[in-house]
């Protein structure tokens, strides 16, 4: 996540006269540098590939051999994903990627709205405390959300929300929030002023300089938080855990990974099949939006 | 982010995500409307009868929390069938992987299920003290009293009150071995510790490794360890010792202690006797309990002393029976009088006193319920005395269930399940293992007895 930060050093270099790119350009396309690339993409993805192997594979050659024994024995067989989809016989896994799905849509929204709203007024209106209160959502982030799980769970008790979507929905919301106002803030503050005053000298409030002039220029670093806060909800188990106490009806689809493998572990085998399941949103989401992605943690203000 | 929506990748990339999400979940919908029919199809043919005293609960719902997943969990489900079909009630399984931590997380903010199924006596005495626990009604005290002996019904009392019934149970003492080998060479099953002795060192003599161990297990490495220690304990000090032993009234480090570890050291840390098809004495640290008595198939190992559930981790195809591939005898006593188990279990403990959690938990402590659950599980077996053990086809249980109810045997409970959770699930599982890869039995019972809690 502190990636993010650097976005202020790398600024200057991007926007310099053309000759820097092009001798960047040269100086990263060297065939060493490419070769290297490769070397680590090919070391990064190879596990990754293993397991779609794998969850292939037939029970028995699975927990036999290896992987890369299907090159020289290939046999290849549905029942694994067929184990983790079957509602009846099997894991079922389909229902619980729709709750992941139900879980993960707001506890994206919920965060991004407030913490966007939250930075303009950080960044853009001047009122008493600003500096104190930004510092303390800053150290926020400090807090493990480790020791806020039993406290957290007691008050949603009492509040009656125990058991559903909601508890999943405002822990996430709770914990994303210091991070992206923290983030928005930076990008925010990039913008030139210039620009807002502008704007104010043509008549625009804070709601139309907010929706008119600054959305526009946040698409960047608002899909780059949405996309991380998408792959941390996706991926997340402790609060699901914590929070989905509900049972089948609102446990994501980690927490069925969690349980795949049985009581004792006797049916790892379908693990491999059930990551796969698992992992076909996040990557189809990374694949395509991974311009934003990259872009949203380097791209500075103005150019948008 | 929506002002991406004109992107290209992006409609595909969400159309591709949608379209998944959709077959799935049409995949998930369909297949639970078609589970509903074979519920009512089944109910049809139920003699209701004995559920008639549970009364109407129809609409009423019982949430059931508890460690057992896939592929146990089903037999659970459908022994509950009978009594959800019958009476109308509806129970709610929730099967959770990392159940130890969250059953206590959820009890202490309020939020715990109706019932929940503890496989330790040290965790149901934490539970107990949440105060979010509520004491078994009498119906259920009375089941436990004509079902099962005092020892079981003392494990789910706290403080002088009795909360929780005992569900499942499994036997600890076992040795498995291959009956074929048994046969050939003429060995027969030890009925003495004695004579245990004797066999293992008449199978070094026949150029034989006897035995094979493995402690390897995540973060709870080490503790078939303390079995072998607490089975050694139990027959060499008897039961009343081990229970002293085991409430720490007397010290960790004492006598008793001391030969109880040097006891499992004569077999374990002699490279003569192990590690049969896994290597020296050390690779007893990291050869995974799953695999450590899979040797005995392939014929370099003879002697696996696992508990009954170890059945479950021979492939498929293996015959687990007297006259099969692997099966287990009975870990012997002192002397072939004394007849001491050691075992594991699973309570009942329930959150709530609803009239419908009652029932439940009452239909749970029957022979009724034991029955059914025996005879839809394979690997499964109850203390309860009504369990019909002719009923039990799988021969380990038939074993296991034979063992428990035999009235000479006396059964104790683990104890380091009993024992507080800075012990029992971390300083005695971490001084095991460096007990086995080569520190000496003083130093390791002292450093036990240093990290138990103080009063």
């Amino acid at each position: 996540m502190t990636t993010a930060l650097p976005s202020t050093e790398v600024l200057p270099a991007a926007v310099k006269d053309e000759t820097t790119t092009s001798y960047a350009k040269r100086k990263l396309s060297s065939p060493w540098a490419s070769l290297a690339a490769l070397v680590i993409a090919i070391l990064w993805t190879l596990p990754t590939f293993g397991l779609l192997v794998s969850s292939f594979r037939p029970e028995r050659a699975i927990k036999t051999t290896g992987w890369w024994t299907f090159f020289s024995d290939p046999q290849v067989t549905l029942d694994n994903y067929k184990a983790v989809l079957d509602s009846e016989e099997g894991a079922g896994l389909g229902s619980f990627f729709i709750n992941s799905i139900v879980i993960s849509i707001p506890s994206v929204l919920i965060p991004l709205t407030l913490a966007t709203i939250a930075a303009y007024a950080f960044a853009w209106i001047k009122f008493p405390g600003r500096n104190l209160l930004f510092l303390v959502i800053f150290a926020l982030q400090i807090v493990p959300l480790q020791v806020t799980l039993i406290p957290l769970l007691t008050l949603y008790v009492d509040a009656g929300l125990a058991n559903t979507f909601w508890t999943i929905w405002l822990s996430h919301s709770i914990f994303g929030l210091p991070l992206a106002i923290y983030l928005l803030h930076n990008f925010m503050r990039e913008i030139p002023a210039t620009l807002l005053e502008a704007a104010r000298v043509d008549g625009a409030g804070h709601v139309a300089i907010f929706f008119r002039v600054l959305l526009p220029l946040l698409r960047p670093a608002l899909a780059a938080f949405g996309i991380f806060q998408f792959l941390w909800v996706w991926n997340d188990l402790l609060v699901a855990l914590t929070f989905a106490g509900g049972g089948d009806a609102v446990a994501p689809i980690t927490v069925a990974l969690a349980n795949l493998s049985g009581t004792r572990g006797t049916a790892w085998h379908l693990l491999s099949a059930g990551a796969f399941v698992s992992i076909i949103v996040p990557v189809t989401i990374f694949l395509f939006l991974q311009r934003y992605f990259v872009r949203g943690l380097l791209a500075g203000s103005v150019k948008g | 982010m929506f002002g991406l929506a004109k992107s290209r990748r992006l409609r595909g990339a969400l159309a591709g995500t949608v379209g998944v999400g959709l077959v799935l979940g049409a995949a998930a919908c369909s297949s639970s409307s078609d589970s509903s029919d074979d519920d009512t199809a089944s109910a049809a043919s139920i003699d209701c009868a004995p559920y008639k005293t549970f009364g109407d609960l129809k609409g009423k719902t019982v949430s059931v929390y508890t460690g057992i997943v896939t592929p146990e969990d089903k037999a659970y489900k459908d022994s509950y069938k009978p009594f959800e079909d019958c009476t109308g009630v509806t129970i709610k399984y929730e099967g959770d992987k990392s159940f130890e931590t969250q059953i206590l997380v959820r009890a202490k903010a309020g939020n715990p299920p109706d019932l929940a199924i503890v496989p330790q006596p040290g965790l149901l005495k934490q539970l107990v003290a949440t105060g979010k626990a509520v004491a078994a009604p009498a119906e259920v005290s009375a089941n436990v009293d004509k079902f099962w002996g005092a020892d079981w019904k003392a494990y789910g009392t706290v403080d002088g009150k009795f909360y929780a019934a005992p569900s499942g149970a499994s036997v600890k003492s076992l040795v498995w071995y291959s009956p074929s080998e048994f046969k050939d060479a003429g060995y027969t099953v030890p009925t003495t510790l004695d004579e245990l002795k004797t066999l293992t060192d008449k199978m070094v003599a026949d150029k034989k490794k006897p035995w094979c161990a493995g402690i390897a297990s995540g973060e709870a490495t080490g503790w078939p360890l303390t079995d072998w220690m607490e089975d050694f304990m139990l027959r060499l000090s008897g039961p009343e010792t081990y229970d002293k032993w085991v409430n720490h009234e007397i010290p960790f480090n004492g006598p008793e202690s001391t030969a109880a570890l040097d006891a499992v050291g004569a077999y374990l840390k002699n490279p003569a006797y192990v590690n049969g098809g896994l290597g020296d004495v050390k690779s007893i640290a990291t050869a995974t309990f799953q695999e450590a008595g899979l040797p005995i198939l392939e014929g370099t190992c003879s002697l696996h002393r696992q508990a009954s559930f170890y059945a479950a981790n021979f492939p498929k195809e293996t015959k687990v029976a007297e006259d099969g591939d692997v099966f287990a005898f009975y870990l012997p006593g002192k002397d072939a009088t004394s007849k001491p188990v050691l075992g594991g279990g699973e309570f009942n403990l329930a959150f709530a006193d609803r009239p419908e959690v009652k029932a439940f938990q009452t239909y749970l402590s029957t022979d009724t319920w034991a029955n059914i659950k025996a005879q839809a599980s394979q690997g499964w077996i109850s203390a309860n005395k009504g369990l019909d053990t002719s009923k039990v086809s799988n021969p380990i249980d038939k074993l296991s269930a034979d063992l428990l109810q035999n009235p000479s045997t006396t059964f104790r409970f683990d104890g380091s399940d009993q024992m507080p959770a800075a012990v029992g699930s971390n300083a005695i599982f971490k001084q095991m293992t460096n007990w086995i890869t080569g520190q000496d039995t003083k130093t390791t019972v002292d450093n036990v007895e240093k990290a138990w809690p103080a009063k």
